[in-house]
């Protein structure tokens, strides 16, 4: 199976003038379609930096990513835009936008200079909204919904983006228990449903195990470890997790206690 | 919604037409207006040269301003961004307080002073822009960009302040009588150089809708749906200062507009998409703009009241109700 994402021994980290402060050293990682990966670590691990680099938000300090067989430094800002759609848990000024029209912002990297919705968008933003299951929502305001909603309006908006790459910055960590289980089935749904791949970056380790194909391992000044949700627990790299806390990963309860 | 602010609009226009330190009755504006024969020729110049002047300035800069406001408020992700807070009318007055005050308070004929007003209003606010965008290549955080656009205001300001220490009396003077702020727009060819200057901006402005929508999520949305942040930031920035450096000049720093009216658009309006908000704020702007106006000289017994005096009566009580509403105003979250 041909990877969609694949990254050659790549190098995060911030560069300051000529100072180069590395957080993980060659990363050789891939993501196939139609599968979900879990990207677990502690905080400070640098999952969000990977995640940004990843989606070309931060520069690598080296190596490569490759994407649909295109380097991602080669690229223009619409053309990774129709292949890598992002969610991530910050701040808002859409409270006055309804649902229908936050997803149709999802349309911008194909509409042209004024951004009008041909019939065809519309057909992809209700599509979006179907999938996710929020239709009963579609004309209500951003402002009016509760977290677990607005969550899924941005996902059915990264839906509407049509990429065949989905990333998610810890999109649960708002989230009541009730609502991360829906989000996190939702996540699973939508990448066989859409064949896409779906890499989140989460501290629920045992809902993240139910739904994952594939996990990523990070931990500060180590190598990244990855490979299949079965192969990894055999291993026991889910051990070394969180080195000097007091947690053991239970493969039983395929959760740390 | 936009039928009332048409009609707030249209009202205030004729309430200016029809009012002012001389007596004309309602024929003698329309002969006037119309260029049939007026019953006093003193009449038909009143109109044309002053009240029209007024009317034209006062929809014009009102427009320009709230459209600056927005533009700014959706850039920098903040409810209470605009162009006197982001110093930007700062820069613009004290570009002007260096031509009436450094330069000796010039009483130049008319048109030379008011060319070098224009000159010094461009000059400063384009100086406090590069400021903010150097600072924008910099500093990634939009609110950290808007604490360096407060403090340029201030260093402005202070500046005034020191070049008005040390100059003429007669300069400190006109500077004063400058910086009240006035809509009365001087003469018909002036008004018409400001609005034939200032309209295409607006219009050009309209064209940054679509990253506007994209930026309402903030950058990192913005960026991820394919908007060049950087490239849009200048754009903003550049139509939003040169918007307020017009007004500047030709009207004096006129307080508040550009905060509070994108609130009374969206209030109005009850979204954020800026196809329906920006061409309702310049609207909303042109009628507010005008409403100060009418307000100045019907309470000015006789004179007119300096705009500035006037737009913070207005202004607060609607800044205070945004602040103790913000989660009521649900264009917030």
């Amino acid at each position: 199976m041909t990877a969609i994402l694949s990254t050659r021994h790549l190098t995060t980290g911030y560069r300051q003038g000529h100072n180069e402060t590395v957080v993980t050293d060659d990363i050789n990682v891939d993501m196939h379609a139609g599968k979900v990966t879990c990207l677990l670590g502690a905080n400070g691990a640098g999952k969000s930096t990977l995640l940004r680099t990843l989606a070309s938000q931060q520069s690598p300090l080296s190596g490569s990513v490759i994407i649909a067989g295109h380097d991602l430094d080669r690229m223009s800002r619409t053309e990774l835009a129709r292949l890598i759609s992002v969610v991530h848990t910050s701040d808002t000024n859409a409270g006055a936008l309804t649902v229908e029209e936050v997803t149709a912002l999802g349309r911008q990297p194909y509409t042209g200079f004024f951004g009008r919705l041909s019939a065809e968008d519309r057909d992809i933003v209700n599509e979006s909204i179907e999938a996710v299951g929020i239709a009963a929502l579609s004309s209500r305001y951003m402002a009016t919904l509760s977290d677990g909603e607005r969550q899924k309006v941005m996902i059915a908006r990264a839906l509407a983006q049509r990429t065949p790459v989905m990333m998610l910055d810890e999109p649960t960590s708002f989230l009541d228990v009730a609502s991360r289980l829906d989000v996190m089935r939702l996540l699973s749904r939508l990448a066989k449903e859409f064949s896409t791949a779906i890499l989140l970056s989460t501290h629920d380790v045992g809902q993240a195990l139910s739904i994952s194909d594939d996990l990523w391992l990070m931990r500060k000044g180590a190598p990244l470890a990855s490979g299949t949700k079965s192969h990894i627990i055999a291993s026991g790299e889910m051990d070394n997790l969180f080195p000097g806390r007091n947690v053991r990963f239970d493969p039983a309860a395929m959760d740390f206690r | 919604m936009t039928g009332i602010l048409i009609i707030v609009a249209v009202s205030a226009a004729l309430g200016c037409l029809l009012t002012g330190s001389v007596d004309i009755p309602a024929s003698g504006v329309w002969d006037s207006l119309t260029g049939n024969e007026v019953a006093k020729e003193s009449w038909r110049v009143i109109v044309t040269e002053t009240r029209v002047p007024m009317v034209v300035t006062s929809a014009v800069a009102g427009a320009a301003l709230a459209v600056a406001g927005l533009l700014l408020q959706t850039c920098f992700n903040n409810p209470l961004a605009g162009p006197s807070i982001l110093g930007i009318s700062t820069g613009a007055s004290l570009g002007v307080a260096v031509m009436i005050l450094a330069l000796g308070g010039i009483m130049a004929e008319e048109w030379g002073q008011y060319l070098n007003i224009l000159a010094g209003a461009l000059a400063g606010a384009c100086a406090v822009m590069v400021v903010l965008l150097v600072m924008s290549r910099m500093v990634r955080s939009a609110t950290m960009l808007l604490i360096v656009g407060i403090l340029v205001g201030y260093f402005a300001s202070s500046a005034i302040a020191l070049l008005n220490y040390y100059s003429s009396q007669e300069g400190v003077y006109s500077y004063a009588i400058w910086g009240l702020g006035s809509f009365a727009g001087g003469s018909l060819a002036r008004s018409g150089i400001f609005a034939a200057v200032t309209l295409p901006i607006i219009v050009l402005s309209m064209l940054l809708i679509k990253p506007l929508n994209a930026m309402l999520l903030g950058e990192r949305y913005a960026e991820s749906m394919g908007v060049a942040i950087q490239r849009t930031r200048l754009w903003l920035l550049l139509s939003s200062g040169t918007l307020t450096a017009f007004v500047t000049a030709f009207c004096g720093p006129i307080g508040f507009l550009g905060l509070i009216v994108p609130h009374i658009a969206r209030i109005m309006m009850r979204t954020s998409h800026h196809a329906v908000l920006l061409p309702a704020t310049a609207l909303a702007g042109a009628a507010t703009a005008l409403l100060c106006a009418f307000i100045a000289v019907a309470f000015g017994e006789g004179g007119s009241i300096p705009i500035n005096a006037i737009t913070p009566i207005i202004g607060v009580p609607i800044v205070l109700y945004v602040i103790l509403n913000r989660k009521k105003l649900m264009y917030f979250d």
